[in-house]
């Protein structure tokens, strides 16, 4: 049975609420007062009869309610007169009403109203639907559904936390890694891993509580290198550069050669003003500044080296506003405008980065987490 | 699909209810039979329409369809089945589809059991509630939509505030909309009445059933809404004078105002213009009390959403409906005939003197409840009116109230006689004498008030009891005549007596509860035992517990008297992860009519936890003696038979004082 037709039958059952009282040609059937007063008569005489009450009153009582009835028999007399049945136009109008005005309103209010092309969505057939349906939320949903009902599975807050951390809900990985650590106990990489979400859920700065979690675990393990690296941040970020550069230049030295995360580290200790070790092979796969740049940024003063960032964030935005589908361009764009302290300009950033991609759904919900990350919505 | 047909479906009860609003009124106006009798057909229609839409959003509750905004904020799939039901009202705006729904079903009931109405009076209250009706309809699709819809479902609901996750949502909300909504139709009729320029002894005895249905909705709605607090907020506490609880004292107290004046208008066509101003301020009371949850003036538990336009819009229906009524009631009530005269001491005079107290009461409810609000919408100041306040204004009020009851029962019509009624309450009063000395000799000189407090439970439920042998000369004519006025006694006179014992047992289930309740509050460790009025609770430690949407951590405890165990508690912390909210259950242990409360607190540093222990003599009286007065109305509500009052005829003139 269509939708349509359901509304339609419904729509028939209400006018025919309308219309059928309107087809009676039969007289006036309502009840009155007479009968309230007849039965408060019979009331009396069978109070008396039963000598509950006494004759005087009985019969004062009587009286009173003779005259109510009196009363409402002359007025429904009058009544009976007035209401022969009026003019059958007014009939007609009500009729019309019915007929035309309450469907055309009905169907106007619920088309403006309502969502008719929206099928009901009950769990059963989600649950069916979700079995083939593999996206991030369906997945995260299972996981969460699973730890709900077995909260002490430490695997199931590891497995979901680092998708929490993508997804932006770095608050949920927080919870996740901690209770993982609660479940499982703690080691180094658990550690390492809270303090890692706990620096997100600060946009990015290590905060206190995520510098405890770092050295827990390089107590753990003196070469965490996760933790190694964010100490590092962390130092940078204290203002203590010197500290920051001897952290990863020392992990940089013990690196084996095709290390995945040199090039990071590399990128971060150029940043502070270190040389990396055999930087040409840990060169970042991104296009960022020269090794000529960088050595040129050695020698320079804080006002010049400034100006070179400027230059370069601005080369980046000149090359987006040629080629807009890279998001990992917006992504670097947007942090190097709020490293800047040029919140406006990140925010402008943003705006475009939405804009240009606006057509790549998969894109665009990077770049709405990113923003998000770093507080730059709203 | 089922979501879209509840939506249709209330968009056709607005568009019938509009019809119905207008036709029957104009048909009444001109006399035409066919208008008037539209307003049945489309009364009933309409009743069916809205239950297909409740019908509809509950099964969007009950399959967890997620497509649907208000059941994705406010279910869970993992929700115990009982809970899916009841989440349908646990929120904005299905509460307000089930208040429509309530007043759809008693628009219904008048189309269908009026049939001894005249038919203009019939349409014009109708065509009064379509009005209600309507405005709440668009107040719905306007503002508090619950079908809207989420064009992607999510895969699991925000979950029902896991205070309203108990078996009380299931009573306590149906129960009191029953009541609130119960008293538009004492409101329709009073309105009809006025439009129709003419009220006469008949409209009492056809709006009393009404009233009485909605009086009996109420009692029970905020006497199980006080149980439901007593058990779930953790305190112990059974009334706390909360503005939402005032919000549905107000109505009950102008409602059982208007039972009262009613039977004196049906009587002795007396109180006219008094009684419908009642009914008009009744419904107008519990429109305030909607407006005053609803609106997110007063934020607690019964706020479900605070959005400013709603409440204006609510404000809107106020405004009209209560400045619209008594309106009419200012154009029309100088109109009215006035009715019979009569003299102070007189069952009249005991009613209007019953008036008289429970409008004052329900004025100091009133001002209590909105003074503080008032202060602070134009001032800023907040000012807190407590339990301190009503305690001190409304006991000198209800103290005189309750002990003129037994009188005014005993009281003929017209013209009564104080000594012989005194007389006769002689034994009452003995009783109620014994009580007090009772009280005093058990509990001291100290709790002289509350001895005295007892002293008058007992006076107004044996007062009620000798209104009974007097009616059936018990003890004067032979037993078997008793016995057979016993059987041929109006069921209305039953339902006086078990309505007015009520108020007896509840007051002394009240003044036992609050003044010999003890307490404890203490951190106990495991094995510990804690000793309160005799009773001996002994901690067995805790228990980690998964329900089906929540974990809990119950403590374990054996409550022991003299030595022998009489039952186990088990209170606990309930954790809702959907929310991250928990909530204290309280475990409760009914020893007779009283109980023994324990509610968890938090577990200190030491491994220790602390408890609240109570010790509430009798206080099941309370909701005890509000279900007798309930079931006296229904006792009443089953009295087909008319009764009239034998008026006295009076040989010389009293002094006589006119009537409202």
């Amino acid at each position: 049975m269509s939708l349509w037709f359901v509304f339609a039958l419904m729509t028939a059952a209400a006018i025919f609420a309308v219309l059928w009282p309107l087809g009676r040609r039969s007289a006036a059937e309502g009840g009155s007062d007479l009968e309230v007063y007849r039965d408060q008569l019979e009331e009396i005489a069978r109070d008396r009869a039963e000598g509950r009450i006494g004759a005087a009153e009985a019969d004062a009582a009587r009286i009173e309610v003779s005259r109510r009835l009196i009363a409402a028999a002359d007025a429904a007399e009058s009544e009976a007169q007035r209401s022969e049945g009026g003019p059958v136009w007014r009939r007609r109008v009500a009729a019309i009403v019915g007929l035309v005005l309450l469907p055309i309103g009905a169907s106007v209010a619920y088309l403006a109203l309502g969502s008719p092309q929206l099928p009901g969505q009950p769990l059963a057939e989600r649950r069916a639907a979700a079995q083939q349906d593999n996206s991030i939320d369906t997945l995260i949903a299972r996981v969460e559904a699973h730890l709900e009902k077995n909260p002490n599975d430490a695997r199931g807050y590891e497995v979901v936390a680092p998708v929490y951390l993508r997804m932006g809900r770095f608050a949920d990985a927080v919870n996740a890694r901690r209770k993982a650590i609660a479940l499982a106990g703690e080691n180094a990489q658990r550690q390492a891993d809270l303090g890692e979400a706990l620096a997100a859920l600060g946009n990015g700065v290590i905060t206190a509580d995520a510098k405890a979690a770092f050295e827990r675990a390089l107590e753990l393990d003196r070469n965490d290198l996760k933790s190694l690296y964010f100490i590092g941040l962390a130092a940078e970020q204290d203002g203590d550069r010197k500290k920051a550069a001897a952290i990863w230049m020392s992990m940089l030295k013990d690196a084996p050669a095709d290390a995945p995360w040199a090039p990071m580290v590399g990128e971060a200790l150029t940043r502070v003003g270190g040389v990396p070790p055999k930087l040409a092979e840990v060169a970042p796969a991104q296009p960022g500044p020269s090794a000529d740049d960088i050595a040129a940024a050695g020698q320079m003063s804080e006002q010049d080296r400034s100006e070179m960032v400027r230059g370069m964030v601005a080369r980046l935005a000149d090359r987006l506003s040629q080629d807009s589908g890279d998001v990992a361009g917006w992504q670097r764009l947007m942090r190097a405008y709020m490293v800047m302290g040029d919140r406006d300009k990140a925010k402008g950033a943003a705006g475009d980065a939405r804009k240009a991609l606006a057509a790549d759904p998969d894109k665009l919900r990077q770049i709405d987490e990113t923003i998000k990350s770093m507080g730059l919505d709203g | 699909m089922t979501p879209e047909v509840g939506h249709y479906a209330l968009v056709l009860a607005l568009g019938l209810s509009l019809i119905q609003a207008l036709v029957p009124l104009y048909g009444a106006q001109t006399r035409d039979v066919a208008l008037m009798r539209l307003g049945t057909s489309t009364a009933i229609m309409q009743c069916v329409f809205v239950a297909i839409s409740f019908g509809a959003l509950m099964t969007a509750y009950v399959t967890s369809d997620f497509s649907v905004a208000n059941v994705f904020e406010n279910s869970h799939s993992t929700m115990p089945l009982i809970y899916k039901f009841t989440s349908v009202w646990g929120n904005h705006e299905g509460s307000m589809l089930l208040w429509v729904l309530i007043l759809a079903v008693f628009g219904a009931a008048v189309a269908v059991f009026g049939a001894n109405l005249p038919t203009a009076l019939k349409a014009n209250v109708l065509a009064v509630q379509a009005w209600i009706a309507c405005s709440f309809y668009l107040f719905i699709l306007l503002t508090s939509n619950p079908f809207q819809r989420l064009a992607r479902a999510p895969i699991e609901g925000r979950d029902l505030n896991p205070i309203l996750q108990d078996i009380g949502l299931a009573i306590h909300p149906p129960l009191l909309y029953l009541g609130y909504v119960g008293f538009s139709i004492a409101f329709s009729f009073a309105l009809a009445a006025l439009i129709e320029g003419r009220i006469d002894a008949a409209w009492a005895r056809w709006v009393r059933p009404w009233t009485l249905t909605a009086w009996m909705f109420l009692t029970v709605g905020i006497s199980m809404g006080s149980y439901w607090a007593y058990y779930e907020l953790g305190w112990g506490g059974f009334w706390f004078w909360d503005p939402v609880e005032n919000a549905s004292l107000m109505p009950w107290l102008a409602g059982t105002a208007l039972l009262h004046s009613a039977v004196v208008m049906e009587k002795r066509n007396a109180l006219k213009v008094w009684t419908i101003l009642l009914a008009i301020l009744a419904f107008s009371l519990s429109l305030i009390g909607t407006f005053l949850v609803r609106s997110g003036v007063l934020t607690s538990v019964h706020t479900f959403a605070t959005d400013p336009s709603r409440g204006v819009f609510i404000l809107c229906i106020l405004i009209f409906f209560i400045g619209g009524g008594l309106g009419l009631f200012a154009w029309r009530a100088p109109l009215l005939r006035q009715g019979g005269i009569f003299a102070p001491i007189s069952r009249e005079g005991a009613l209007v003197f019953n008036n008289l107290f429970l409008t004052i009461a329900c004025l100091t409810v009133f001002v209590g409840t909105l003074y503080p609000l008032a202060l602070e919408s134009l001032t800023g100041e907040k000012i807190s009116v407590g339990a301190p306040f009503f305690n001190l204004t409304f006991a000198p009020l209800f103290i005189p109230l309750m002990f003129a009851m037994p009188f005014g029962t005993l009281l003929a019509w017209k013209r009564g006689d104080i000594y012989g009624v005194t007389q006769r309450l002689m034994a009452a009063f003995g009783v109620g004498i014994v009580a007090v000395a009772a009280a005093l000799a058990v509990a001291g000189v100290q709790h002289v008030l509350a001895a005295f407090g007892i002293g008058l439970g007992f006076f107004v439920i044996f007062g009620a009891v000798i209104d009974l042998t007097e009616r059936v000369a018990l003890f004067r004519r032979p037993l078997g005549t008793s016995l057979s006025r016993a059987v041929g006694l109006p069921r209305s006179a039953w339902g006086t007596a078990a309505a007015h014992a009520g108020v007896g047992v509840t007051l002394i289930g009240i003044v036992c509860a609050s003044t010999w309740g003890t307490e404890r509050i203490v951190a106990v460790k495991d094995g510990q035992t804690v000793s309160l009025s005799g009773y001996d609770l002994t901690f067995d430690g805790m228990v980690q517990r998964q329900g089906p949407n929540f974990r809990e951590l119950a403590g374990r405890f054996t409550v022991s008297e003299n030595g022998q165990v009489v039952g186990a508690l088990s209170p606990s912390k309930r954790t809702f992860s959907a929310r991250s909210m928990s909530t204290n259950e309280a475990a409760l242990l009914s020893r007779g009519f009283s109980q023994l409360y324990l509610s968890l607190g938090d577990a200190n540093a030491d491994g220790s936890l602390a408890i609240r222990f109570y010790y509430k003599p009798l206080v099941l009286l309370i909701w005890i003696g509000t279900l007798i007065m309930a079931f006296g109305g229904i006792l009443s509500l089953s009295d087909r038979r008319l009764r009239v009052g034998a008026p006295k005829p009076a040989k010389v003139k009293p002094t006589l004082q006119p009537a409202g």
